[in-house]
């Protein structure tokens, strides 16, 4: 019983923040009701007996991925009045699109499975989520764990090569062109006359 | 009043239709559409969860490995939240707007 009013308490938050992240006006707002499904979903996990990955998806989600959103929301500097428009001109088209795709998944999918009523596995109580996860990730999965590694690496270099920019005039140190200075290039010797100075 | 696997199955599926439609609706803003693309991986991530829980073990078949191939799913998507932000940044510094409507210029 606890556990259906969880699940429908749950899945009612996740579905309803999910539109309004498509739905809502400000993204900053979206951001947040992405948060907020993020938070449901991880809470669907728990329901489900996935503790590990419902506390991952909030460190990444969450903690990572969501406030990534927000500091590129915030920093461009965007009109966010007129990003509304033309929402009820492609809505009929979201709409169809929407609802065959709704309607094929449920006929190919949940509702194969309606039929039968199966309910979350009991595991062994000994073997906690975590220990059962991580015995098939180092094993059976360790080259893809380390694909993963890769793939996360490539992510970083080239977000950080986009976004890097040249900007002129600005004072940097140049340690090459420092290593490479001689004494003949950078002390020049100068006889001065008595009595009459450098100029 | 039993959840069963089919419950789950329904909520991934409007998450995912959810996402789908914001992709169609949004011309103007192209955070929300990566916004969008994040709900539709979660929905697929809580299909695998949902299989990988409702399965019994048996011979050969290990349902951990459903809970595995999200945990890479979750990778990918933040590795592509990271790189399609990047990309957004410096499109928004060569043009000063972010709309979606204004990226062909290559007329494809």
């Amino acid at each position: 019983m606890l556990t259906a009013i969880s699940f429908y308490l749950l899945a009612a938050v996740a579905i309803g923040a999910a539109f309004l992240v498509v739905a809502s006006r400000n993204p900053v707002h979206s951001v947040m009701y992405l948060i907020l499904t993020f938070f449901s979903a991880a809470g669907l996990f728990i329901l489900m007996g996935a503790e590990f990955l419902a506390l991952l998806i909030i460190m990444v989600y969450v903690g990572a991925v969501a406030v990534l959103f927000l500091f590129v929301v915030m920093m461009l500097d965007v009109d966010f009045v007129e990003m509304k428009q033309g929402f009820l001109q492609y809505m009929p088209y979201g709409i169809a699109v929407a609802l065959v795709l709704f309607v094929e998944m449920i006929l190919v999918g949940a509702a194969y499975y309606s039929g039968t009523t199966t309910t979350v596995v009991e595991r062994d109580p000994n073997v906690s989520n975590l220990e059962a996860f991580g015995e098939v990730l180092y094993t059976e999965y360790a080259g893809m764990f380390e694909a993963a590694g890769l793939i996360l690496l490539v992510a970083l270099i080239g977000a950080v090569v986009l976004t890097l920019r040249e900007r002129g005039g600005v004072r940097k140190q140049d340690i090459v062109e420092q290593n490479a200075r001689t004494r003949a290039t950078g002390v020049e010797h100068v006889d001065i006359e008595p009595g009459q100075g450098i100029g | 009043m039993v959840i069963g696997l089919a419950h789950y199955l329904v909520v991934a599926a409007v998450l995912f239709t959810i996402g789908v439609f914001g992709i169609f609706v949004n011309r103007k803003n192209v955070i929300i559409i990566l916004m969008c693309v994040e709900l539709i991986l979660l929905a697929v991530n809580i299909n695998f969860v949902a299989f990988s829980t409702h399965m019994a073990e048996g011979a050969g078949n290990n349902p951990m490995a459903g809970q595995v191939f999200a945990l890479f799913i979750l990778t990918v998507a933040a590795a592509e939240a990271a790189v399609g932000l990047a990309i957004l940044v410096v499109y928004f510094r060569n043009r000063g707007n972010i709309a979606v409507e204004n990226i062909d210029l290559m007329k494809g």
